[in-house]
């Protein structure tokens, strides 16, 4: 069979329906000893499908699959909030350097010391960066980062036998993680509201804040790529009243060598070291999210965390710890690529990350100003948000113009996100990418918005050219197909 | 789009009064902003809530949201069809789409809700 799609040639089936009964990927020899028989074999199983096919129709069908693939590699991909910048391929092959990637967690110290020095190495790293010196390596993610961090500020205030302290704070504005991270650790959540500007509603934090305080969660940059002018103020509001502050750094990008969280009067913050330090945040794989506070809040971070000895390099335990958020040390490798990552740009290859990263963004916001709403009309950071209420009003959605870029090969930016922003398209440029490629994306952001009046149907019929059109994403949620069966046939549906 | 006999809610929530019970849903207003809804969580039947607090959830192919009630009191009948098929939201918010019935506990809470001229003038 095959099966025609209007980009060509492309064989679409499923592995498994490619199957044919006895097909296989190898030949063993003969046995020459003698058959035994299991022990227990009533977990065998004959009735679960798996497909029989050839080693080269393996290699085939895997081959295709990661060229219909839209990735950092290929295409502009401005993923807002997920930094999909060039990471260089070097930190994955030093990350990957046999010392590094053959070790295994439960060797003992001794054996590991260049791999705890590296971790060391790096949290003090990190330390220097956020301006908070207590680093622990361990969460697996920004979200882990939070909680954890969370946890810290509850064993602080229970150390100070301030236990009635059971509210976290937390911005209309923020990553959904954080009121959910905050639940999970045990803390009730209270909104802020957000101003006109895009910033905390100073006075209804001010009313807010109280005995019941426990922690504030500030996002920074806001999750509308703005800097918080207010900082200082909001950081005393809330030490006046007892309560820590928290902050999402989950993207650093904006920051680096700019500003530190520390000096900013911040006691703890995560960073996703899956975005900015050299592992993509879209990329699916294991990430990181290292948890930083004050000195004095250190003793509470969770373990293990990287120590210097008279005796070497250990894993330790912080004397007053909350513990162990998962096994082992964290994502190593994601470390690693960090660390190579850190050394190779230095405090000034840093510094020009940011700078180059919050230029871009402002470009692409004043290229764009004139056609598309900007949901807080000054100067951003990292990134910008743009609002599609013109482009709505005139029958089209920011879905539609995000669908209708994948036409031009440019990745969909960021939809719908935040939340308190009608049809936003949030809008992540990075500091990787050349002043041709913002140009282009900007001609074709301005080109859609003229197709709108001249021809409606490209935009809202797009995609055109990808191996997949428009696909039924409300079908799919309602009525999810979720595992094969020889009855389900993706291709005629 | 906003039918004269209904009351609105901020929250984009209606309310149809019949006798004593009030009928809830969400208006044309919420259910094009939300796009396409895949997902309707409402409470059991019997459940008590007060006037603008949260009953349930609705979620889209862009987002989840929580339902707020524009009035208070028990919920005496809850729309299994807004549950099993929720694209009856999108379909007739203000018909087959409603979610709750709620025996009202004080009839005077209407007064705080808008008409459609109000609420219409809000979304401009
Ligand atoms: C502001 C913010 N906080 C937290 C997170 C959560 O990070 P993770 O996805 O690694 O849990 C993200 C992720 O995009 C984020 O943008």
């Amino acid at each position: 069979m095959t099966i025609t799609t209007s980009a060509g040639d492309i064989d679409r089936r499923l592995l498994m329906d490619r199957s044919v009964a006895g097909r296989k990927a190898f030949t063993l020899p003969e046995s020459d000893v003698p058959a035994q028989k299991l022990p227990d074999s009533s977990f065998l199983r004959d009735d679960v499908e798996l497909p029989e096919v050839s080693q080269l129709e393996v290699i085939r069908y895997f081959s295709v699959l990661s060229q219909l693939n839209f990735s950092i590699d290929t295409n502009f991909y401005p993923l807002g909030s997920c930094t999909m910048k060039y990471n260089p391929k070097i930190n994955d092959e030093l990350a990957n350097l046999p010392g590094l990637a053959d070790i295994h967690p439960l060797q003992p110290d001794e054996t590991v010391q260049g791999a705890i020095r590296l971790l060391k190495n790096l949290q003090d790293d990190l330390g220097e960066i956020t301006g908070l010196v207590g680093v622990s390596l361990a969460p697996l993610a920004g979200a882990q980062g939070e909680y954890a961090g969370l946890l810290v500020a509850r064993a602080y205030h229970e150390s100070q036998n301030d236990s009635a302290r059971t509210v976290a704070i937390v911005p209309d504005s923020a990553h959904g993680t954080n009121p959910a991270s905050a639940a999970m650790a045990g803390l009730e959540v209270v909104t802020v509201r957000s101003d006109d500007q895009g910033n905390v509603d100073v006075e209804n934090l001010r009313e807010l804040a109280n005995e019941s305080t426990a922690v504030f969660m500030l996002t920074i940059p806001s999750t509308l790529g703005l800097f918080e002018p207010n900082i200082l103020e909001i950081n005393k509001i809330v030490h006046d009243a007892g309560g820590l502050v928290y902050a999402d750094g989950a993207n650093l990008n904006a920051l680096l060598g700019l500003v530190k969280l520390g000096d900013l009067g911040v006691d703890i913050c995560h960073s996703n070291l899956h975005k900015t330090f050299s592992t993509p945040h879209g990329g699916g794989g294991p990430g990181s999210g290292p948890v930083m506070v004050t000195d004095e809040l250190a003793k509470f971070l969770p373990k293990p965390v990287a120590m210097k000895t008279d005796a070497g390099y250990v894993m330790a335990t912080p004397e007053m710890s909350i513990g162990a958020i998962n096994g082992f040390h964290g994502s190593f490798s994601i470390a690693a690529r960090a660390y190579a990552y850190i050394k190779t740009l230095g405090l000034e290859g840093l510094q020009s990350v940011s700078e180059n990263a919050i230029i871009s963004a402002n470009y692409i916001q004043a290229k764009l100003r004139d056609k598309y709403n900007i949901a807080a009309d000054r100067y951003c950071m990292h990134e910008t948000v743009l609002s599609a209420t013109k482009q709505k009003k005139r029958g089209v959605a920011g879905l539609d113009i995000a669908k209708r870029l994948l036409d031009f090969g440019i990745h969909a930016p960021t939809m719908y996100f935040p939340m308190i922003i009608d049809e936003a398209l949030m809008v992540e440029p990075t500091e990787s990418e050349s002043k041709e490629t913002l140009d282009h994306f900007i001609a074709v952001m301005r080109q859609i918005d003229d197709e709108i009046d001249s021809s409606p149907e490209l935009i809202l019929e797009a995609p055109h050219d990808l191996p997949v059109t428009r696909l039924d994403e409300a079908t799919a949620a309602r009525k999810p197909v979720l595992r094969w069966t020889a009855e389900s046939n993706f291709l005629s549906s | 789009m906003y039918p004269e006999d209904l009351k609105y809610s901020k929250e984009h929530e209606w309310v149809r009064l019949n006798g004593n019970i009030a009928e809830v849903g969400v208006t044309v207003f919420a259910q094009e902003s939300l796009g396409d809804v895949v997902f309707v969580d409402l409470p059991a039947e019997g459940t008590e809530i007060e006037q603008f607090s949260k009953f349930g959830e609705i979620e889209s192919v862009k987002a989840v949201s929580d339902l707020f009630s524009p009035v208070g009191g028990k919920i005496v009948e809850v729309n299994s069809s807004a549950t099993d098929s929720p694209e009856v939201v999108n379909e007739e918010p203000y018909g087959t789409g409603w979610l709750i019935k709620i025996e009202l506990s004080d009839t005077a809470q209407l007064d705080t809700l808008m008409d459609a001229a109000t609420y219409q003038a809000t979304l401009d």
